[in-house]
Protein backbone atom coordinates (compact mmCIF):
# COMPACT_ATOMS: atom_id res chain seq x y z
CA UNK A 1 0.00 0.00 0.00
CA UNK A 2 1.13 3.24 -0.63
CA UNK A 3 0.76 6.77 0.81
CA UNK A 4 -2.29 7.71 -1.32
CA UNK A 5 -5.82 6.69 -0.17
CA UNK A 6 -7.39 3.62 -1.77
CA UNK A 7 -10.22 4.39 -3.75
CA UNK A 8 -13.30 1.99 -3.29
CA UNK A 9 -14.41 0.20 -6.23
CA UNK A 10 -17.97 1.17 -5.35
CA UNK A 11 -18.98 4.21 -2.72
CA UNK A 12 -19.26 2.12 0.81
CA UNK A 13 -21.90 4.66 2.19
CA UNK A 14 -24.00 3.78 -0.35
CA UNK A 15 -23.81 0.21 -2.24
CA UNK A 16 -22.30 -1.48 1.11
CA UNK A 17 -25.38 -2.37 3.37
CA UNK A 18 -24.01 -5.87 5.21
CA UNK A 19 -28.19 -6.17 5.98
CA UNK A 20 -27.15 -8.48 8.85
CA UNK A 21 -30.58 -8.82 11.00
CA UNK A 22 -32.26 -9.62 6.83
CA UNK A 23 -29.02 -12.49 6.96
CA UNK A 24 -29.81 -13.21 10.39
CA UNK A 25 -33.58 -13.71 10.01
CA UNK A 26 -33.23 -15.78 6.49
CA UNK A 27 -30.69 -18.15 8.58
CA UNK A 28 -33.11 -18.36 10.81
CA UNK A 29 -36.05 -19.79 8.37
CA UNK A 30 -33.67 -21.97 6.75
CA UNK A 31 -32.87 -23.55 10.40
CA UNK A 32 -36.71 -24.27 11.14
CA UNK A 33 -37.08 -25.93 7.21
CA UNK A 34 -34.46 -27.97 8.45
CA UNK A 35 -36.06 -28.94 11.31
CA UNK A 36 -39.28 -29.59 9.63
CA UNK A 37 -38.20 -31.64 6.73
CA UNK A 38 -36.41 -34.18 9.60
CA UNK A 39 -39.66 -34.36 11.48
CA UNK A 40 -41.55 -35.48 8.79
CA UNK A 41 -39.35 -38.36 7.90
CA UNK A 42 -39.15 -39.13 11.94
CA UNK A 43 -42.93 -38.39 12.64
CA UNK A 44 -43.58 -41.04 9.72
CA UNK A 45 -40.82 -43.22 11.11
CA UNK A 46 -42.76 -43.07 14.44
CA UNK A 47 -45.84 -43.32 13.40
CA UNK A 48 -45.45 -46.51 11.94
CA UNK A 49 -43.76 -47.98 14.66
CA UNK A 50 -45.92 -47.11 16.92
CA UNK A 51 -48.75 -48.73 14.56
CA UNK A 52 -47.03 -52.07 13.97
CA UNK A 53 -45.93 -52.43 17.63
CA UNK A 54 -49.50 -52.08 18.88
CA UNK A 55 -51.02 -54.63 16.65
CA UNK A 56 -47.81 -56.92 16.79
CA UNK A 57 -46.46 -56.95 20.33
CA UNK A 58 -49.30 -59.27 21.58
CA UNK A 59 -47.80 -62.10 19.12
CA UNK A 60 -44.03 -61.42 20.20
CA UNK A 61 -42.61 -64.46 22.33
CA UNK A 62 -40.48 -67.28 21.63
CA UNK A 63 -43.00 -69.58 20.31
CA UNK A 64 -43.47 -67.03 17.37
CA UNK A 65 -39.90 -66.70 16.74
CA UNK A 66 -39.15 -70.34 17.00
CA UNK A 67 -41.66 -72.06 15.05
CA UNK A 68 -42.92 -72.72 11.54
CA UNK A 69 -45.43 -71.27 10.19
CA UNK A 70 -49.09 -73.12 10.35
CA UNK A 71 -52.31 -72.94 9.23
CA UNK A 72 -53.43 -72.12 12.98
CA UNK A 73 -52.57 -69.00 13.29
CA UNK A 74 -51.70 -69.37 17.26
CA UNK A 75 -49.13 -72.13 16.16
CA UNK A 76 -47.86 -69.98 13.54
CA UNK A 77 -44.21 -68.53 13.86
CA UNK A 78 -41.32 -66.91 11.60
CA UNK A 79 -38.81 -69.58 12.12
CA UNK A 80 -37.94 -69.99 8.40
CA UNK A 81 -38.50 -67.09 7.31
CA UNK A 82 -36.07 -65.44 10.06
CA UNK A 83 -33.54 -67.84 9.23
CA UNK A 84 -34.28 -67.58 5.63
CA UNK A 85 -33.38 -64.10 5.95
CA UNK A 86 -30.37 -64.08 7.83
CA UNK A 87 -28.70 -66.70 5.46
CA UNK A 88 -29.75 -64.46 2.78
CA UNK A 89 -28.20 -61.38 3.97
CA UNK A 90 -24.70 -62.64 4.65
CA UNK A 91 -24.73 -64.67 1.68
CA UNK A 92 -25.54 -61.48 -0.31
CA UNK A 93 -22.97 -59.61 1.47
CA UNK A 94 -19.67 -62.23 0.73
CA UNK A 95 -20.84 -62.03 -2.77
CA UNK A 96 -22.09 -58.66 -3.30
CA UNK A 97 -19.14 -56.85 -1.10
CA UNK A 98 -15.82 -58.16 -2.59
CA UNK A 99 -17.29 -58.18 -6.14
CA UNK A 100 -18.32 -54.48 -5.67
CA UNK A 101 -15.41 -52.97 -3.72
CA UNK A 102 -13.19 -55.11 -6.62
CA UNK A 103 -14.96 -53.40 -9.25
CA UNK A 104 -15.09 -49.71 -7.96
CA UNK A 105 -11.42 -50.20 -7.10
CA UNK A 106 -10.78 -51.02 -10.99
CA UNK A 107 -12.97 -48.21 -12.38
CA UNK A 108 -11.77 -45.72 -9.54
CA UNK A 109 -7.75 -46.67 -9.68
CA UNK A 110 -7.01 -48.83 -12.69
CA UNK A 111 -8.92 -48.54 -15.81
CA UNK A 112 -7.91 -45.75 -18.32
CA UNK A 113 -10.51 -42.63 -18.63
CA UNK A 114 -12.13 -42.76 -22.25
CA UNK A 115 -15.18 -43.12 -23.38
CA UNK A 116 -15.54 -46.73 -23.00
CA UNK A 117 -15.60 -46.50 -19.00
CA UNK A 118 -17.59 -43.56 -18.93
CA UNK A 119 -20.49 -45.81 -21.23
CA UNK A 120 -20.08 -48.14 -18.43
CA UNK A 121 -20.00 -45.46 -15.19
CA UNK A 122 -23.24 -44.07 -16.67
CA UNK A 123 -24.72 -47.67 -17.06
CA UNK A 124 -23.57 -48.37 -13.65
CA UNK A 125 -26.39 -45.36 -12.14
CA UNK A 126 -28.74 -46.30 -14.30
CA UNK A 127 -28.93 -50.23 -13.25
CA UNK A 128 -28.92 -48.75 -9.23
CA UNK A 129 -32.41 -47.30 -10.49
CA UNK A 130 -33.85 -50.59 -12.68
CA UNK A 131 -37.04 -51.73 -10.44
CA UNK A 132 -36.13 -54.50 -8.32
CA UNK A 133 -38.70 -56.93 -10.22
CA UNK A 134 -36.46 -57.00 -13.51
CA UNK A 135 -33.45 -58.15 -11.38
CA UNK A 136 -35.79 -61.44 -10.45
CA UNK A 137 -36.45 -61.72 -14.07
CA UNK A 138 -32.77 -61.52 -14.43
CA UNK A 139 -32.17 -63.81 -12.21
CA UNK A 140 -35.29 -66.21 -12.85
CA UNK A 141 -33.65 -66.87 -16.47
CA UNK A 142 -30.07 -67.10 -15.48
CA UNK A 143 -29.40 -68.37 -11.85
CA UNK A 144 -32.86 -70.41 -11.39
CA UNK A 145 -32.87 -71.94 -14.98
CA UNK A 146 -30.14 -71.49 -16.94
CA UNK A 147 -27.48 -72.18 -14.20
CA UNK A 148 -30.54 -74.58 -12.78
CA UNK A 149 -29.83 -73.26 -9.89
CA UNK A 150 -33.39 -73.84 -8.96
CA UNK A 151 -35.79 -72.01 -6.40
CA UNK A 152 -32.59 -71.93 -3.96
CA UNK A 153 -30.87 -69.79 -1.66
CA UNK A 154 -27.85 -68.84 -3.76
CA UNK A 155 -29.86 -68.21 -6.94
CA UNK A 156 -32.13 -65.80 -4.62
CA UNK A 157 -28.82 -64.40 -2.94
CA UNK A 158 -27.10 -63.81 -6.24
CA UNK A 159 -30.08 -61.60 -7.14
CA UNK A 160 -30.17 -59.88 -4.32
CA UNK A 161 -25.94 -59.52 -5.05
CA UNK A 162 -26.87 -58.42 -8.89
CA UNK A 163 -29.47 -55.87 -7.19
CA UNK A 164 -27.53 -53.98 -4.94
CA UNK A 165 -23.78 -54.49 -6.92
CA UNK A 166 -24.68 -50.76 -8.18
CA UNK A 167 -25.06 -49.18 -5.07
CA UNK A 168 -21.83 -50.66 -3.83
CA UNK A 169 -20.11 -49.65 -6.93
CA UNK A 170 -21.14 -46.30 -6.48
CA UNK A 171 -20.57 -45.97 -2.94
CA UNK A 172 -17.38 -47.80 -3.24
CA UNK A 173 -15.81 -45.66 -5.96
CA UNK A 174 -16.82 -42.04 -4.62
CA UNK A 175 -15.15 -43.51 -1.54
CA UNK A 176 -12.10 -44.18 -2.94
CA UNK A 177 -12.38 -40.43 -5.04
CA UNK A 178 -12.41 -39.02 -1.55
CA UNK A 179 -8.96 -40.66 -0.72
CA UNK A 180 -6.50 -37.21 -1.03
CA UNK A 181 -4.40 -37.88 -4.18
CA UNK A 182 -1.14 -37.16 -1.32
CA UNK A 183 -1.86 -40.56 0.15
CA UNK A 184 -1.51 -41.83 -2.89
CA UNK A 185 1.57 -39.99 -3.98
CA UNK A 186 3.21 -40.88 -0.93
CA UNK A 187 2.75 -45.01 -1.49
CA UNK A 188 4.16 -44.55 -4.53
CA UNK A 189 7.42 -41.98 -3.54
CA UNK A 190 7.88 -45.33 -1.42
CA UNK A 191 8.67 -47.53 -3.89
CA UNK A 192 4.79 -49.18 -3.72
CA UNK A 193 3.22 -50.24 -7.24
CA UNK A 194 0.29 -48.82 -7.97
CA UNK A 195 -1.61 -52.34 -6.33
CA UNK A 196 0.29 -52.06 -2.87
CA UNK A 197 -0.44 -47.94 -3.13
CA UNK A 198 -4.25 -49.52 -3.58
CA UNK A 199 -4.49 -52.62 -0.83
CA UNK A 200 -1.82 -50.86 1.87
CA UNK A 201 -2.58 -47.43 1.44
CA UNK A 202 -6.12 -45.76 -0.41
CA UNK A 203 -8.63 -49.14 0.46
CA UNK A 204 -7.60 -48.92 4.51
CA UNK A 205 -8.59 -45.01 4.33
CA UNK A 206 -11.90 -45.53 1.79
CA UNK A 207 -13.41 -48.10 3.92
CA UNK A 208 -15.72 -46.67 6.14
CA UNK A 209 -17.37 -44.49 3.15
CA UNK A 210 -17.06 -47.78 1.71
CA UNK A 211 -18.91 -49.52 4.54
CA UNK A 212 -21.95 -47.01 4.65
CA UNK A 213 -22.68 -47.90 0.74
CA UNK A 214 -22.35 -51.36 1.83
CA UNK A 215 -24.94 -51.13 4.83
CA UNK A 216 -27.30 -48.76 2.68
CA UNK A 217 -27.48 -51.97 0.06
CA UNK A 218 -27.74 -54.38 2.74
CA UNK A 219 -30.95 -52.82 4.32
CA UNK A 220 -32.54 -52.05 0.96
CA UNK A 221 -31.84 -56.02 -0.18
CA UNK A 222 -33.01 -56.82 3.54
CA UNK A 223 -36.64 -55.53 2.63
CA UNK A 224 -36.87 -57.20 -0.88
CA UNK A 225 -39.56 -59.41 -1.77
CA UNK A 226 -40.57 -59.03 -5.76
CA UNK A 227 -37.36 -60.11 -6.81
CA UNK A 228 -37.15 -63.26 -4.42
CA UNK A 229 -41.05 -64.06 -5.74
CA UNK A 230 -40.28 -64.08 -9.19
CA UNK A 231 -37.31 -66.66 -8.56
CA UNK A 232 -39.48 -68.46 -6.94
CA UNK A 233 -39.56 -68.23 -2.97
CA UNK A 234 -41.60 -70.35 -1.07
CA UNK A 235 -44.53 -68.58 1.12
CA UNK A 236 -45.49 -71.60 3.02
CA UNK A 237 -41.87 -72.85 4.19
CA UNK A 238 -41.95 -75.21 7.28
CA UNK A 239 -38.03 -75.94 7.10
CA UNK A 240 -35.04 -74.26 7.46
CA UNK A 241 -32.89 -74.72 4.61
CA UNK A 242 -30.01 -77.10 5.20
CA UNK A 243 -27.86 -76.11 2.64
CA UNK A 244 -27.16 -73.47 -0.58
CA UNK A 245 -29.30 -75.20 -2.67
CA UNK A 246 -32.50 -75.52 -0.71
CA UNK A 247 -35.90 -73.77 -1.28
CA UNK A 248 -36.58 -70.63 1.52
CA UNK A 249 -38.51 -68.25 2.31
CA UNK A 250 -37.79 -64.59 3.81
CA UNK A 251 -39.42 -62.32 6.38
CA UNK A 252 -41.02 -59.86 3.98
CA UNK A 253 -42.62 -62.42 1.68
CA UNK A 254 -43.71 -64.34 4.77
CA UNK A 255 -45.26 -60.83 6.24
CA UNK A 256 -46.85 -60.40 2.65
CA UNK A 257 -48.33 -63.55 2.78
CA UNK A 258 -49.89 -63.01 6.51
CA UNK A 259 -51.08 -59.39 5.82
CA UNK A 260 -53.02 -60.89 2.49
CA UNK A 261 -55.18 -63.93 4.51
CA UNK A 262 -58.20 -62.82 5.87
CA UNK A 263 -58.42 -63.63 9.38
CA UNK A 264 -57.37 -60.80 11.93
CA UNK A 265 -54.89 -62.85 13.83
CA UNK A 266 -52.89 -62.93 10.81
CA UNK A 267 -52.66 -59.36 10.35
CA UNK A 268 -51.14 -59.36 13.80
CA UNK A 269 -48.50 -62.31 13.02
CA UNK A 270 -47.47 -60.13 10.16
CA UNK A 271 -47.17 -56.40 12.60
CA UNK A 272 -44.84 -59.31 14.87
CA UNK A 273 -42.87 -60.29 11.75
CA UNK A 274 -42.04 -56.62 10.57
CA UNK A 275 -41.28 -56.24 14.44
CA UNK A 276 -38.72 -59.07 13.80
CA UNK A 277 -37.63 -57.88 10.55
CA UNK A 278 -36.82 -54.39 11.79
CA UNK A 279 -34.97 -55.67 14.91
CA UNK A 280 -32.91 -57.86 12.30
CA UNK A 281 -32.22 -54.74 10.03
CA UNK A 282 -30.45 -53.14 13.08
CA UNK A 283 -28.59 -55.46 14.50
CA UNK A 284 -27.12 -55.81 10.86
CA UNK A 285 -26.55 -52.18 10.79
CA UNK A 286 -24.80 -51.97 13.99
CA UNK A 287 -22.60 -54.53 13.31
CA UNK A 288 -21.93 -52.72 9.90
CA UNK A 289 -21.70 -49.27 12.08
CA UNK A 290 -19.55 -50.61 14.66
CA UNK A 291 -17.08 -52.38 12.69
CA UNK A 292 -17.04 -48.85 10.61
CA UNK A 293 -16.50 -46.78 14.03
CA UNK A 294 -13.86 -48.52 14.82
CA UNK A 295 -12.10 -48.08 11.50
CA UNK A 296 -12.83 -44.61 11.55
CA UNK A 297 -10.96 -44.49 15.17
CA UNK A 298 -7.87 -45.26 13.27
CA UNK A 299 -8.25 -42.57 10.49
CA UNK A 300 -9.68 -40.03 12.65
CA UNK A 301 -7.65 -36.54 11.76
CA UNK B 1 33.82 -44.11 -13.72
CA UNK B 2 36.02 -41.23 -15.04
CA UNK B 3 38.36 -43.91 -17.16
CA UNK B 4 36.60 -44.14 -20.36
CA UNK B 5 37.10 -47.89 -20.89
CA UNK B 6 35.60 -48.92 -17.33
CA UNK B 7 32.56 -46.32 -18.53
CA UNK B 8 32.03 -48.88 -21.14
CA UNK B 9 32.10 -51.84 -19.57
CA UNK B 10 29.60 -50.58 -16.85
CA UNK B 11 27.33 -49.37 -19.48
CA UNK B 12 27.18 -52.84 -20.71
CA UNK B 13 25.68 -54.58 -17.62
CA UNK B 14 22.06 -54.32 -16.85
CA UNK B 15 21.70 -51.29 -15.28
CA UNK B 16 19.45 -52.54 -12.66
CA UNK B 17 22.41 -54.68 -11.67
CA UNK B 18 24.64 -51.76 -11.63
CA UNK B 19 22.57 -49.43 -9.48
CA UNK B 20 22.49 -52.86 -6.50
CA UNK B 21 26.56 -52.41 -6.73
CA UNK B 22 27.35 -49.23 -6.50
CA UNK B 23 29.19 -48.37 -2.99
CA UNK B 24 26.18 -47.53 -0.72
CA UNK B 25 27.33 -44.11 0.04
CA UNK B 26 25.33 -40.85 -0.61
CA UNK B 27 25.16 -40.56 -4.26
CA UNK B 28 25.51 -38.02 -7.01
CA UNK B 29 22.94 -37.05 -9.32
CA UNK B 30 22.91 -35.47 -12.95
CA UNK B 31 20.19 -33.39 -15.05
CA UNK B 32 20.81 -33.37 -18.34
CA UNK B 33 19.17 -31.63 -21.09
CA UNK B 34 15.57 -32.72 -18.96
CA UNK B 35 12.13 -31.07 -20.71
CA UNK B 36 9.05 -32.04 -18.97
CA UNK B 37 5.80 -31.94 -20.69
CA UNK B 38 2.22 -32.70 -19.47
CA UNK B 39 0.64 -33.35 -22.76
CA UNK B 40 1.60 -30.77 -25.39
CA UNK B 41 2.24 -28.09 -22.36
CA UNK B 42 6.02 -28.20 -21.92
CA UNK B 43 6.48 -27.59 -18.19
CA UNK B 44 10.07 -27.56 -18.53
CA UNK B 45 12.72 -27.04 -21.11
CA UNK B 46 16.23 -28.44 -21.24
CA UNK B 47 17.88 -28.20 -17.65
CA UNK B 48 20.93 -29.41 -16.79
CA UNK B 49 23.12 -29.58 -13.65
CA UNK B 50 24.73 -31.81 -11.19
CA UNK B 51 23.50 -32.64 -7.59
CA UNK B 52 26.52 -33.28 -5.08
CA UNK B 53 26.42 -36.16 -3.37
CA UNK B 54 26.12 -35.37 0.29
CA UNK B 55 24.96 -31.24 0.07
CA UNK B 56 21.88 -29.46 -0.20
CA UNK B 57 21.04 -28.48 -3.68
CA UNK B 58 18.09 -25.73 -3.03
CA UNK B 59 16.23 -25.16 -6.51
CA UNK B 60 14.27 -22.23 -6.27
CA UNK B 61 12.00 -19.44 -8.47
CA UNK B 62 8.68 -18.53 -8.26
CA UNK B 63 5.34 -19.82 -8.76
CA UNK B 64 5.26 -21.63 -11.55
CA UNK B 65 8.33 -21.92 -12.93
CA UNK B 66 8.24 -25.74 -12.79
CA UNK B 67 10.37 -26.47 -9.50
CA UNK B 68 7.70 -28.99 -8.19
CA UNK B 69 8.09 -30.58 -11.41
CA UNK B 70 11.73 -31.07 -11.81
CA UNK B 71 11.85 -32.49 -8.32
CA UNK B 72 9.05 -35.04 -9.21
CA UNK B 73 11.39 -35.78 -12.45
CA UNK B 74 14.18 -36.82 -10.10
CA UNK B 75 12.16 -39.60 -8.77
CA UNK B 76 9.88 -40.59 -11.60
CA UNK B 77 6.48 -38.92 -9.86
CA UNK B 78 6.39 -37.24 -12.74
CA UNK B 79 4.87 -39.72 -14.76
CA UNK B 80 2.44 -40.70 -13.11
CA UNK B 81 0.35 -37.65 -13.93
CA UNK B 82 -1.88 -38.46 -17.13
CA UNK B 83 -0.51 -37.29 -20.18
CA UNK B 84 2.90 -36.66 -18.13
CA UNK B 85 6.52 -37.50 -20.03
CA UNK B 86 9.82 -36.09 -20.34
CA UNK B 87 13.00 -35.72 -22.66
CA UNK B 88 16.87 -36.06 -21.47
CA UNK B 89 18.49 -38.00 -18.18
CA UNK B 90 18.47 -38.11 -15.06
CA UNK B 91 21.36 -39.62 -13.60
CA UNK B 92 22.01 -41.59 -10.26
CA UNK B 93 25.84 -42.28 -9.72
CA UNK B 94 26.38 -42.50 -13.68
CA UNK B 95 23.24 -44.75 -14.47
CA UNK B 96 20.25 -43.19 -16.19
CA UNK B 97 16.87 -43.53 -13.73
CA UNK B 98 14.76 -43.81 -16.72
CA UNK B 99 16.71 -46.45 -18.90
CA UNK B 100 13.65 -48.77 -19.86
CA UNK B 101 15.42 -52.17 -17.96
CA UNK B 102 14.73 -49.65 -14.83
CA UNK B 103 11.70 -50.20 -12.66
CA UNK B 104 10.59 -46.78 -11.25
CA UNK B 105 9.49 -48.35 -8.07
CA UNK B 106 13.34 -49.17 -7.89
CA UNK B 107 14.08 -45.68 -8.47
CA UNK B 108 11.70 -44.11 -5.69
CA UNK B 109 12.83 -46.43 -2.85
CA UNK B 110 16.76 -45.09 -3.59
CA UNK B 111 15.48 -41.50 -4.06
CA UNK B 112 13.04 -41.02 -1.19
CA UNK B 113 10.93 -37.54 -1.18
CA UNK B 114 8.87 -35.56 1.91
CA UNK B 115 5.81 -33.29 0.38
CA UNK B 116 4.74 -29.92 0.67
CA UNK B 117 1.92 -31.15 3.05
CA UNK B 118 2.50 -33.65 5.79
CA UNK B 119 0.99 -36.81 4.48
CA UNK B 120 1.46 -39.62 7.15
CA UNK B 121 -0.97 -42.31 6.42
CA UNK B 122 -4.32 -41.75 8.81
CA UNK B 123 -4.48 -45.29 9.02
CA UNK B 124 -1.27 -46.39 10.46
CA UNK B 125 0.15 -45.63 13.84
CA UNK B 126 2.81 -43.77 13.67
CA UNK B 127 5.37 -47.31 14.14
CA UNK B 128 3.52 -48.22 11.55
CA UNK B 129 4.10 -45.13 9.28
CA UNK B 130 7.23 -45.75 9.68
CA UNK B 131 7.61 -48.91 8.91
CA UNK B 132 4.98 -49.00 5.75
CA UNK B 133 7.92 -48.68 3.25
CA UNK B 134 9.74 -51.75 4.15
CA UNK B 135 6.42 -53.84 4.34
CA UNK B 136 6.21 -53.29 0.79
CA UNK B 137 9.43 -55.13 0.54
CA UNK B 138 9.40 -57.58 2.90
CA UNK B 139 6.02 -58.41 4.63
CA UNK B 140 7.56 -60.23 7.87
CA UNK B 141 9.95 -58.67 9.86
CA UNK B 142 10.93 -59.62 12.98
CA UNK B 143 9.60 -57.77 16.23
CA UNK B 144 13.30 -56.93 17.03
CA UNK B 145 14.06 -55.63 13.85
CA UNK B 146 11.42 -53.83 12.99
CA UNK B 147 11.54 -51.74 16.38
CA UNK B 148 15.47 -51.10 15.46
CA UNK B 149 14.17 -49.73 11.90
CA UNK B 150 11.36 -47.35 13.74
CA UNK B 151 13.84 -46.17 16.60
CA UNK B 152 16.87 -45.34 13.53
CA UNK B 153 14.48 -43.67 11.65
CA UNK B 154 12.45 -41.41 14.30
CA UNK B 155 16.37 -40.80 16.02
CA UNK B 156 17.36 -39.66 12.69
CA UNK B 157 14.19 -37.51 12.00
CA UNK B 158 14.81 -35.82 15.28
CA UNK B 159 11.33 -37.17 16.29
CA UNK B 160 12.43 -40.31 18.40
CA UNK B 161 12.09 -38.31 21.67
CA UNK B 162 8.31 -36.73 21.20
CA UNK B 163 6.99 -39.81 20.01
CA UNK B 164 8.61 -42.78 21.93
CA UNK B 165 6.12 -42.82 24.71
CA UNK B 166 3.41 -43.05 22.28
CA UNK B 167 4.43 -45.21 18.81
CA UNK B 168 0.96 -46.86 18.73
CA UNK B 169 -0.83 -43.20 18.32
CA UNK B 170 -2.28 -42.27 14.47
CA UNK B 171 0.40 -40.56 12.70
CA UNK B 172 -2.59 -37.87 12.25
CA UNK B 173 -2.93 -37.39 15.97
CA UNK B 174 0.71 -35.23 15.58
CA UNK B 175 1.33 -31.45 14.77
CA UNK B 176 2.39 -30.13 11.62
CA UNK B 177 6.04 -30.57 12.38
CA UNK B 178 5.89 -33.39 14.09
CA UNK B 179 3.86 -35.06 11.09
CA UNK B 180 6.51 -33.55 8.52
CA UNK B 181 9.47 -35.32 10.37
CA UNK B 182 7.32 -38.59 10.59
CA UNK B 183 7.03 -38.72 6.84
CA UNK B 184 11.24 -37.73 7.02
CA UNK B 185 11.66 -40.83 9.12
CA UNK B 186 9.37 -42.84 6.78
CA UNK B 187 11.58 -41.94 3.46
CA UNK B 188 14.66 -42.77 5.90
CA UNK B 189 13.22 -46.32 7.23
CA UNK B 190 14.14 -47.45 3.56
CA UNK B 191 17.61 -46.51 3.58
CA UNK B 192 17.20 -43.88 0.31
CA UNK B 193 20.42 -42.50 -1.18
CA UNK B 194 18.96 -39.40 -1.84
CA UNK B 195 16.03 -37.33 -0.54
CA UNK B 196 13.94 -35.28 -2.35
CA UNK B 197 12.01 -32.44 -0.64
CA UNK B 198 9.34 -30.42 -2.31
CA UNK B 199 8.92 -27.03 -0.39
CA UNK B 200 8.61 -29.38 3.15
CA UNK B 201 8.30 -26.39 5.41
CA UNK B 202 5.44 -23.96 4.08
CA UNK B 203 3.13 -25.58 5.84
CA UNK B 204 4.49 -24.64 9.28
CA UNK B 205 5.24 -22.86 11.44
CA UNK B 206 8.63 -20.86 11.97
CA UNK B 207 9.59 -23.45 15.17
CA UNK B 208 8.86 -26.24 13.08
CA UNK B 209 10.10 -24.97 10.33
CA UNK B 210 13.36 -24.51 12.50
CA UNK B 211 13.47 -28.00 13.44
CA UNK B 212 12.92 -29.54 9.64
CA UNK B 213 15.92 -26.77 8.69
CA UNK B 214 18.17 -28.00 11.89
CA UNK B 215 17.46 -31.67 10.60
CA UNK B 216 18.36 -30.83 6.85
CA UNK B 217 21.57 -29.64 7.87
CA UNK B 218 22.28 -33.02 10.25
CA UNK B 219 20.63 -34.98 7.02
CA UNK B 220 22.83 -33.54 4.40
CA UNK B 221 25.95 -35.40 5.70
CA UNK B 222 24.63 -38.68 4.79
CA UNK B 223 21.92 -37.54 2.15
CA UNK B 224 22.46 -36.00 -0.77
CA UNK B 225 19.66 -33.58 -0.60
CA UNK B 226 17.48 -31.79 -3.65
CA UNK B 227 14.82 -29.33 -1.52
CA UNK B 228 12.52 -26.95 -3.68
CA UNK B 229 11.71 -23.71 -1.76
CA UNK B 230 10.12 -20.51 -2.60
CA UNK B 231 11.63 -19.10 0.27
CA UNK B 232 15.05 -17.34 -0.71
CA UNK B 233 16.23 -16.76 2.92
CA UNK B 234 15.54 -20.53 3.82
CA UNK B 235 17.63 -21.55 0.58
CA UNK B 236 20.49 -19.12 1.90
CA UNK B 237 20.49 -20.61 5.46
CA UNK B 238 20.39 -24.64 4.26
CA UNK B 239 21.71 -25.17 0.59
CA UNK B 240 25.33 -25.80 -0.41
CA UNK B 241 24.15 -25.39 -4.25
CA UNK B 242 21.27 -23.06 -5.78
CA UNK B 243 19.70 -23.78 -9.17
CA UNK B 244 17.21 -20.96 -9.76
CA UNK B 245 14.22 -21.79 -12.33
CA UNK B 246 12.62 -18.95 -14.36
CA UNK B 247 8.92 -19.57 -16.48
CA UNK B 248 8.55 -16.94 -19.51
CA UNK B 249 5.81 -16.31 -20.97
CA UNK B 250 5.00 -19.83 -21.94
CA UNK B 251 5.13 -20.84 -18.96
CA UNK B 252 7.88 -23.19 -19.83
CA UNK B 253 10.57 -23.40 -17.00
CA UNK B 254 14.49 -23.28 -17.64
CA UNK B 255 17.72 -23.24 -15.56
CA UNK B 256 18.71 -19.13 -15.49
CA UNK B 257 21.61 -20.05 -13.17
CA UNK B 258 23.19 -22.84 -11.42
CA UNK B 259 26.25 -22.36 -9.13
CA UNK B 260 27.43 -22.57 -5.44
CA UNK B 261 24.98 -20.69 -2.80
CA UNK B 262 27.22 -18.42 -1.93
CA UNK B 263 27.69 -17.13 -5.46
CA UNK B 264 24.03 -17.05 -6.17
CA UNK B 265 23.27 -15.01 -2.76
CA UNK B 266 26.44 -12.57 -3.13
CA UNK B 267 27.51 -12.76 -6.55
CA UNK B 268 24.92 -14.02 -9.21
CA UNK B 269 25.96 -13.84 -12.79
CA UNK B 270 22.60 -12.82 -14.44
CA UNK B 271 20.20 -10.14 -13.97
CA UNK B 272 16.81 -11.79 -13.53
CA UNK B 273 19.00 -14.28 -10.71
CA UNK B 274 19.59 -11.19 -9.41
CA UNK B 275 16.26 -9.29 -9.52
CA UNK B 276 14.45 -12.63 -8.03
CA UNK B 277 16.55 -12.75 -5.07
CA UNK B 278 16.10 -9.03 -4.39
CA UNK B 279 12.78 -9.10 -4.41
CA UNK B 280 12.57 -7.27 -8.19
CA UNK B 281 10.19 -10.08 -9.97
CA UNK B 282 7.93 -13.36 -8.46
Amino acid sequence: MTGTQLKPAVDTETEFQPRLSLRRKVGAVFGVLTVVAMAIGLLTLGALIVDVVRDGWSVLSWDFILNFPSRRASAAGIRSALVGTIYMMVLTAVIAFPLGVSAAVYLEEFAPKNRLTSFIELNISNLAAVPSIVYGLLGLGIFVRTFALGRSLIAGALTLSLLILPIIIIAGREALRAVPPSIREAGYALGASRWQTVRMFVLPVAMPGILTGTILALSRAIGETAPLITIGALTYVAFTPGSLFDPFTVMPIQIYNWISRPQPAFHQLAAGGIIILLAVLLTFNAVAILLRARLQRQIRD
Amino acid sequence: MSDPLVSVTVRQREPEQRLAEREAVAASMAVERLSAFYGSFQALADITFPIHPAAVTAVIGPSGCGKSTFIRCLNRLHELAPGARISGRVLLDGVDIYDPAIDPARVRQLIGMVFQKPNPFPHLSIYDNVLAGIRLHHSRIPKPQADDIVERSLRAAALWDEVKDKLGAPGSSLSGGQQQRLCIARALAIEPEVLLMDEPTSALDPIATYHIEELIAELKRRYTIVIVTHNMQQAARIADYVAFLLAGEERTGRLIEFDTAEQIFTNPKRRETEEYITGKIG
